[in-house]
């Protein structure tokens, strides 16, 4: 006996997976945008000639990067509210989890661009008298982000599906209320399969988006795309 | 009247002494080629000059101010606000260009008048495109260096140096990476900027040119000031064996 597909019960709660797209869309844009800030300046540290601005920035990097995103999620979450008396919101929690554990990644990113870079782009500036901020700023940066933006967009992929995570501590995120919708219409196989359908067009269209901003910042000589 | 002075520069990588114990003094209007073999350090003493490495001991002097500070120990260190004052009095072109891609012929000129002199757009610009028609692609102000030859991308890299209005000049092997057919045009510029009397030293590998613009040659061999003297004397009649091997060794030798 063939399975009887029926979806009409999924798309009668769609009102309540918008507001869960919505909600995946704002814990991923919060942390996307603190996690880039974050991993940033985590990478200039890390790259830093001197050692005590160095080793912190790789100590977090490794810590965040060695551990299991939710196991970060509910330290957060249940541990910090012990030791320090803050209590946070899943919302809170969660972008404090995602940020920083996204911008470990996007500092070995960073770093991985910075550090790409010819010496001699380093020799022009400072022949110039540009300071190590300035060279930074106006000539390695803008070179690296362009070789970045491939590896930039799989980490941010990774970030929107990680976020998933959220949904354990009961923040409602698409997944959460995907479960919801699920219980109230006995029709998980329905509801997951047009989940993963919004999911996949959500991540489709962004990586779409990013190939077209490397192919017009292609147009300016160097790139990654060849 | 002396504008650069090294007493004693020595440099060391590991465990190879680059350099050991270079005196130079270089006159306002000097043009002074640097030949040697590979590995002579010759490229070093050029980078040591504008502190692009860092001199390991000994002195520079410019315009009779001892650059750097003397350490406890009787090393020196060097300040990065003073290496930036520096170098944007000596200027340097390099043998790979080091233009910045993402930036135009234009931008690449401008980029040291707006971020390091702070200058407006407007008067950084007509400056830019001054320096520009000067190495003589005005037409080019708006093209990526992508789309340049090695030749026109050596002028813009000579461009954007000289927007800096150096007091001297460093060009480190500048047609070496070359085609053949382009070294000619970089030459060329450099030559007119020979005949307006600026300072300029030049490690090349170009004889016939060093002969023609240079007022002083010095040969380096193992990181020390083999022979020097008027291109006449040492790249005609050498005293030194070496420098004669070395003038032999290179064919295309003519004058």
């Amino acid at each position: 006996m063939a399975y009887q597909w029926d979806f009409s019960p999924v798309l009668a709660n769609a009102p309540l997976l918008v507001e869960g797209l919505v909600n995946t869309l704002r814990i991923t844009g919060t942390a996307l945008a603190f996690g880039v800030a974050l991993g940033l300046g985590l990478a200039l540290l890390r790259l830093s000639p001197r050692r005590f601005l160095s080793w912190p920035a790789g100590f977090v990097i490794e810590v965040f990067r060695t551990t299991p995103p939710l196991v970060q999620l509910f330290w957060f979450f249940f541990a910090l509210p012990i030791l320090v008396g803050i209590e946070m919101t899943p919302f809170v929690a969660g972008a404090v989890t995602f940020s920083i554990q996204s911008a470990s990644f996007f500092a070995e990113v960073f770093r991985a661009g910075i550090q790409s870079i010819e010496r001699g782009q380093w020799d022009g500036a400072r022949a110039l008298g540009m300071r190590h901020d300035q060279a930074m700023r106006r000539i390695i940066l803008p070179q690296a982000v362009k070789r970045m933006i491939p590896a930039f967009m799989e980490r941010a992929i990774e970030l929107m599906k990680t976020t998933t995570l959220i949904a354990t501590i009961s923040y409602a995120d698409l997944l959460f209320a995907a479960n919801e919708v699920s219980q109230k219409t006995f029709r998980p196989l329905e509801t997951y399969t047009v989940v993963a359908l919004i999911y996949f067009v959500v991540i489709f269209l962004a990586s779409q988006v990013a190939r077209l901003v490397e192919l017009r910042l292609a147009r300016s000589g160097e790139s990654t795309v060849h | 009247m002396t504008i650069l002075k090294v007493t004693g520069l020595t440099k060391r990588f590991g465990n190879t002494d680059v350099l050991r114990g270079i005196d130079l003094e270089v006159a306002r209007g000097e043009r002074i080629a640097i030949l040697g073999a590979s590995g002579s350090g010759k490229s070093t003493l050029l980078r040591c000059l504008n502190f692009m490495e860092r001199p390991g001991g000994g002195t520079i002097a410019l315009d009779g101010q001892v650059l750097g500070r003397e350490g406890r120990a009787g090393e020196r260190s060097y300040p990065e606000s003073e290496l930036i004052q520096v170098r944007q009095r000596v200027g340097m072109v390099f043998q790979q260009f080091n233009l910045f891609p993402h930036m135009t012929a234009i931008g690449n000129v401008m980029e040291g008048l707006r971020t390091v002199r702070g200058m407006p757009k407007p008067e950084a610009e007509a400056r830019a495109a001054k320096e520009l028609a000067r190495v003589g692609l005005a037409e080019k102000a708006d093209t990526y260096p992508a789309h340049l030859s090695g030749g026109q991308k050596q002028r813009v890299a000579i461009a954007r140096a000289l927007a800096m209005d150096p007091e001297m000049l460093l060009f480190d092997e500048p047609t070496s990476a070359l085609d053949p057919e382009l070294v000619g045009e970089v030459l060329a510029v450099i030559l007119a900027l020979a005949e307006e009397g600026r300072t300029m030293l030049l490690v090349t590998h170009e004889l016939g040119f060093a002969y023609h613009v240079a007022t002083r040659v010095i040969f380096l061999a193992d990181g020390a000031i083999h022979e020097q003297g008027p291109p006449d004397e040492v790249l005609k009649n050498p005293k030194k064996d070496r420098t004669r091997a070395f003038l032999a060794s290179h064919k295309q030798f003519s004058f």
